[in-house]
């Protein structure tokens, strides 16, 4: 294949997500000869990307599937919020300014919109929903790259970019197994994160992550990241961080996606494998309160966690993917989950005891709370007492690390006496430099969208 | 139904509810959404509603080689052909359209020589046009309940299709959304207006929908001419062969130029589509279908161009033969689509 591929196109893009796509069309309308490098096989191609429903968009008032108005100064608060200040403001407005462009941008580079999903209609003024979800807008940047005349490699995964010092000097990158030097006059990264690289996951959290579940891709191992920080390019972001949410934990190893989310924590009891509550289910709404029940179930033995309802309240959140383990006793119910069916009889009593009356309300914060249990439940406190009883198993699922590339406004990579002359980066491999910890729903396809675009555009002036 | 094919539609359902990322795309997946659990009626109703635009296959990230091993265009195919079988009547019947391909050739071929023969046969002593092989009498005789009788067994087998899927009862309102929906082909569209993704992967196109537009309209338009000569016939006295601005013509010859491209464009893109996103095994008797119609409509027009002709004395058996094993077949090829859909768009408006 390296024979008909270009080895020394203007601009050689690592990575073919969602950043990686908006860059190369970019680039390519910019008049730059472009060469997507993508490790992944075309059927999982996208990576992280084909996963997304969503991205986060500013707008001034009703705008295609977008309801009422999202201010600057609004989403930038929604994300100090969720960051708890550790966001580096400038980019972040950057990012927010623009996301409204993109919106058109999307849409003209054969994106399609949908109105947000049933059971997400908190997010309808804040995130436009895409048709078909991240597939088809994957799907659909692929076909506006290969019309404009972008060469696209799968299956060929970069392990090498040598910097010079001031420069990327050459790229190197293993095609069916052969290795392969590409001499291009730019480069735009945008290979992800490092979440499936559970060595490294392990090195950084503990051993604990073994036991993680991979939300996404298999492809994002962060070959790039660590190559370029080990030739001393500058990192920003906690390298021990990354984005957990609680997860069926029937879900594969990885690329499981959307559908192995559970919303059914509000209305339960969560054990650990001993049959012990370990904290307030019921703290606040759910959408708020997802991404910190990874962490949790993290930290319990063997990262496990068991949500436990009742008939009352199957119906009260969205479908899961798995059926959930019924049982018409608790005892019985532990029995099959592979509790101890004493110890959680013995929670779950605890726990009904506990409850008081009062007007339950599913959507709402309805102040039912436990009187006199540690932990409390502060909110949906309802006994378990109807049969058949149901349980999920709940893991650890990561959706992206914090780990990255610092960059400056115009996406350009930094080492540490000046920016590499002709390196940019996108997306996840940078999304460090706005968001610190925390994560605020759709901003990664806003960040990948906004700086690949910038990234796209830098690079086809530089090599022009 | 096959239970094998029921117990994994119902596993590729319960994954989409689960994602929802396809909402939009149709009707289905809002009927998905509004439902839990999956009753067998509940998947047959899902299967007629799906239109097989593959929207949603290729949108999918699970598909293979994901395990999930999504293909729910190709699932809900199954699940449709197993239901036209199921419900179809006389109880066995159904296994017609195992053979659609090879039934709609013996039929044909039967159906054809039956006319020529009798064209030859009883010629009557008198008649114009085509009247002079075929007295207005012996065609009535045949056509009148080779057209009437498929109907009525359509119609038996819908009110068994509306049991399985719980149907309550009608209301204007019910159908006049289901044709409204079904006139515009709504579903087709994609709900983006790009159209679906049948003959190039990924990449929406609105071909199907037109093809499929100009067949419906162009096959309507050539019923009315039909109606159109028996009022004529019966009501006022006027017999056939009628003249070029005749109501009959009027309709009947764009009729069949668009039945005739239609069915000729869908032929055309069946065999660029993957056949692994629709039920393959029946592939060829749907083929065979399209044929069918495209030699309906192009023996029509053959016949009106040679009108005058002892052309007419080949052409007449040739047409009249596909068009008599056309209404024959009806309850068992790929025509019967059409009513299952309409029930299954009026099905859907109650639930709405
Ligand atoms: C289940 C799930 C749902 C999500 N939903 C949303 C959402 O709704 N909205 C939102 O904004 N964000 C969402 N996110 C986060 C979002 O996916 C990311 O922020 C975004 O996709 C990052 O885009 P990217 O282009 O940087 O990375 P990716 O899309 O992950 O692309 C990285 C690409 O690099 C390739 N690659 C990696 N290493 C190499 C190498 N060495 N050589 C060559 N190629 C390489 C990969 O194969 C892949 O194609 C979700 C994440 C997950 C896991
Ligand atoms: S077809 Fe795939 S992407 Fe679409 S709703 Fe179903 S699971 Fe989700
Ligand atoms: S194939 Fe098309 S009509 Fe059928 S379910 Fe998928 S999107 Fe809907």
């Amino acid at each position: 294949m390296s024979g008909s591929m270009q080895l020394a196109p203007d601009i050689l893009i690592v990575g073919g997500g969602n950043a990686a796509l908006c860059a190369a069309i970019t680039a390519r309308e910019a008049g730059a000869s472009v060469t997507i490098l993508e490790c992944a096989p075309k059927t999982f191609r996208g990576g992280n990307s084909r996963h997304t429903r969503n991205f986060r968009c500013m707008h001034s008032g009703p705008q295609g599937v977008l309801t009422g108005a999202y201010d600057e100064e609004e989403y930038f608060s929604d994300l100090l919020k969720v960051t708890a200040g550790k966001t580096d403001e400038a980019l972040a407005r950057l990012v927010i300014n623009q996301s409204e462009e993109c919106y058109h941008w999307m849409g003209a580079h054969g994106v399609r919109f949908q109105p947000s999903l049933s059971g997400t209609l908190s997010l309808s003024r804040t995130n436009a929903f895409f048709l078909g979800g991240g597939k088809a807008l994957v799907n659909a940047y692929y076909r506006t790259a290969e019309d404009l005349g972008v060469t696209v490699a799968y299956d060929t995964q970069v392990t090498h970019l040598q910097h010079d010092g001031s420069r990327i000097a050459s790229v190197t990158a293993t095609v069916d197994g052969e290795t392969t030097t590409f001499m291009p006059r730019a480069v735009v990264v945008a290979s992800g994160g490092f979440q499936a690289d559970i060595d490294w996951l392990a090195s950084a959290w503990g051993p604990a992550a073994r036991n993680f579940l991979i939300r996404g891709t298999p492809y994002n191992r962060g070959v790039v990241l660590r190559d370029l920080l080990d030739q001393g390019i500058e990192s920003v972001g906690d390298p021990t961080q990354c984005h957990a949410v609680a997860i069926d934990g029937r879900a594969p190893k990885y690329d499981g996606g959307i559908v192995t989310r559970l919303d059914c924590v509000p209305f339960s009891v969560v054990v650990n494998k001993d049959g012990n509550r370990f904290y307030n289910e019921g703290e606040d709404v759910w959408p708020k309160r997802y991404a910190i029940w990874g962490r949790l179930v993290a930290a319990q033995p063997d990262q496990v966690g068991y949500a436990i309802i009742d008939a009352k309240s199957l119906d009260l959140f969205m479908p899961s993917v798995f059926p959930p383990i019924v049982a018409n006793s608790i005892e019985e119910l532990g029995d099959r989950l592979g509790l101890p069916p004493d110890r959680l009889r013995q929670t779950v009593d605890t726990f009904n005891a506990a409850c008081r009356p009062g007007t339950f309300h599913p959507t709402e914060l309805d102040g039912l709370t436990t009187e006199g249990l540690d932990p409390p439940k502060t909110n949906w406190a309802r006994p378990i007492t109807e049969p058949p009883f149901y349980g999920y198993e709940l893991r650890p699922g990561v959706t992206f690390t914090y780990l990255g590339l610092r960059v400056d406004r115009a996406a350009q990579v930094q080492a540490p006496e000046q920016a590499v002359e002709n390196l940019w980066a996108a997306g996840e491999i940078m999304a460090g430099s706005i968001l610190g910890q925390g994560y605020l729903a759709g901003f990664g396809m806003t960040i990948g969208t906004v700086f690949g675009r910038i990234a796209g555009k830098e690079a086809a002036a530089y090599v022009k | 139904m096959s239970n094998e094919i029921i117990v994994e539609a119902r596993r590729q359902t319960e994954i989409c509810n689960a994602c929802r990322y396809c909402e939009g795309y149709c009707s289905v997946f809002p009927a998905i959404t509004r439902q839990r659990a999956f009753s067998d009626g509940d998947l047959t109703q899902l299967a007629n509603l799906c239109h097989n635009c593959r929207g949603c296959y290729y949108a999918c990230q699970y598909t293979e080689p994901h395990e999930f091993a999504l293909n729910l265009p190709g699932i809900l195919a199954e699940v449709r052909q197993d239901s036209w079988k199921e419900h179809a009547w006389p109880v066995g019947f159904g296994r017609a359209f195992d053979r659609a391909g090879t039934l709609i050739a013996l039929v044909m071929v039967l159906s054809i020589a039956a006319l020529f023969v009798l064209a030859q046969a009883v010629r009557p002593a008198s008649g114009e046009g085509f009247y002079a092989y075929l007295s207005h009498g012996l065609l009535v005789a045949i056509f009148a309940p080779a057209f009437l009788a498929p109907l009525v067994v359509l119609m038996i087998s819908l009110i068994r299709y509306w049991r399985t899927v719980g149907g309550k009862g009608l209301k204007w309102r019910h159908i006049s959304g289901a044709l409204a929906s079904a006139g515009r082909m709504s579903n087709l569209s994609g709900g983006h207006g790009d159209g679906c993704n049948f003959e190039q992967e990924d990449r929406f196109s609105n071909a199907r929908r037109w093809f499929h537009q100009a067949t419906l309209y162009g096959f309507l338009l050539c019923f009315a001419s039909t109606s159109a000569g028996t009022v004529l016939h019966y009501d006022f006295g006027l017999e056939a062969p009628y003249g070029l601005f005749s109501l009959p013509k009027l309709l009947g010859i764009p009729g069949g130029i668009m039945l005739c491209v239609g069915t000729a464009g869908l032929a055309w893109l069946k065999t660029k589509a993957e056949r692994q996103l629709g039920a393959a095994a029946a592939w060829g008797g749907e083929m065979a279908f399209v044929l069918l119609l495209f030699f309906v409509s192009l023996t029509g027009l053959l016949l009106f161009a040679v009108s005058g002709s002892v052309a007419v004395q080949v052409m007449l058996p040739l047409h009249l033969g596909t068009v008599l094993t056309f209404f024959l077949l009806t309850p068992y090829s790929k025509m019967a689509h059409g009513f299952y859909r309409l029930a299954a768009l009026v099905r859907d408006e109650q639930d709405k």
